[in-house]
């Protein structure tokens, strides 16, 4: 195992967030370093997506690295019944840094098990992607300025919405205060409102979506509330458009409010928010790029800020 | 009566592990995680006998053979009541409860069909999250599951 390999956000020490913002700041200015001069990269996703992959190719590219992997896994030996010790295996062979999905959850910790060559986990199922989380993180300290004593609204699905329950982790060194806004269905699972407690985080549950909330909010993360997801469908015809943020509602919030949303959204923000100065979506995943480079430097352990290569 | 006879039948014992207090629920599964389905020394086992502290309990015999400890501590996930014996020359050398283990190696299956261990030839391995209420959690896919309902291989 690697210890530059991330497969959770929870691995990561408040230092070391910290440190990573910075970087991920220092790319925002500049976004091409040519740090990863004849390093190859692989990424694997053992499972399509687009906007992951695309973001973290782009990373290497920007760097100056190289690419070799597979968008799908039809197209790799998995498809012949390799396993994915084998996939791994054979792969570290090639590469500096491999870069993974994978549809089952726990095959990022796995993988790392398995090969000398640092892994980034880029979403193993429903389980954990540390990339979205600094990606959210960079978004929250870039708008706000700061990360700390910080009201966060997180509306939707928090039931299975893994990117709710990472930020929520990684925000226990913050400070914050959360609303948990959601129907019973989708409710925030007891494990992470334990986990609050456990850590002195604030939090309250509504089932309600109100003026008084959004009023006290620095940040309204939404998520997409999913049909697949209700066991009984009366439900979720009920309860789809509760959840839905329009422009109106937004017109008594504080000024620094931001909306954010990992995207890709359907119906839980109204077209009319876009051109809201508060609407911060489509940045928010730009801002994946940053947080992406500055992953990948920690994985090769290259310090950019005290070493400028 | 049912004293004299256990003590009797624990006496007869020459060599071995004798493995008591074991809740009588969980005696097979306390066999099988020991793998003792596949020794072919002599084995005795008793259940749902009489006991002052767990009401009824189950006992293993096995002669000639002496558990590495860690094997022993397995079935404290199961069993954390039980007592380890080990016996030589007739005589009780030995006297230990078993202790719960901070992570357990290979004898859980993960709950959850879409973990990894479900799919991969690879041991899994759970990390104790709640000694009192015996809580594991897979180190992999992250569920956690309380022991008396784990799925022992």
């Amino acid at each position: 195992m690697n210890r530059h390999s991330l497969v959770s956000i929870s691995e990561l020490s408040k230092d070391e967030i910290l440190h990573l913002l910075d970087v991920a700041g220092y790319f925002e200015q500049n976004p091409n370093h040519k740090i990863l001069d004849g390093k190859v990269v692989a990424t694997l996703f053992f499972e399509p997506s687009t906007r992951t992959r695309l973001s973290f190719e782009t990373a290497v590219n920007r760097l100056g690295g190289r690419v070799i992997g597979f968008s799908d896994a039809s197209t790799s030996s998995t498809s012949k019944g390799e396993t994915l010790k084998d996939t791994i295996k054979m792969v570290s062979n090639y590469v500096d840094l491999i870069i993974m999905r994978h549809f089952l959850e726990g095959a990022a910790r796995y993988a790392t098990e398995v090969t000398e060559v640092p892994v980034i986990n880029a979403g193993d199922g429903a389980n954990q992607h540390p990339s979205q989380t600094m990606l959210d993180l960079y978004s929250i300290y870039k708008t706000q300025g700061r990360l700390d004593n910080l009201t966060i609204t997180l509306v939707g699905d928090l039931k299975y919405g893994r990117t709710v329950h990472s930020l929520l982790m990684a925000m226990r060194y913050f400070n914050p205060t959360f609303n948990f806004v959601a129907c019973d269905e989708l409710a925030m699972p007891a494990e992470y409102k334990d986990f609050c407690k456990k850590n002195g985080i604030k939090y309250n549950e509504s089932h309600e979506f109100s003026p008084e909330i959004i009023n006290s909010s620095d940040i309204l993360y939404m998520t997409r509330v999913q049909r697949e997801r209700f066991t009984d469908i009366m439900e979720y015809e009920r309860v789809k458009d509760l959840y839905t943020l329009r422009n109106s509602m937004l017109a008594d919030a504080r000024p620094n409010l931001r909306v954010l949303h990992p995207l890709p959204r359907v119906n839980e923000i109204d077209r009319d928010v876009d051109d809201n100065p508060m609407a911060y979506y489509f940045e928010q995943a730009r801002n994946g790029l940053y947080a992406r480079q500055a992953l990948i430097c920690r994985a090769l352990d290259i310090d950019i800020l005290n070493d400028k290569r | 009566m049912t004293e004299s006879k256990k003590e009797l039948a624990v006496a007869a014992l020459r060599d071995g592990t004798v493995i008591d207090h074991i809740p009588s629920n969980v005696l097979f599964k306390c066999v099988r995680i020991l793998g003792i389905e596949n020794m072919d020394t002599s084995v005795t086992i008793g259940n749902n006998l009489e006991s002052g502290k767990l009401g009824t309990k189950g006992i293993i015999k096995v002669a000639d053979v002496f558990f590495p400890e860690s094997t022993l501590d397995r079935i404290a996930l199961l069993a954390p009541t039980a007592v380890v014996n080990i016996i030589r020359d007739f005589e009780v050398v030995e006297k230990r409860r078993v202790s719960l283990p901070d992570t357990i190696k290979g004898i859980v299956t993960c709950a959850n069909p879409k973990c990894i261990t479900n799919n991969e030839p690879m041991a899994t391995r759970f990390e104790v999250i709640d000694r009192d209420d015996v809580t594991i959690r897979c180190c992999y896919c992250g569920q956690a599951v309380n022991a008396k309902k784990a799925i022992i291989r």
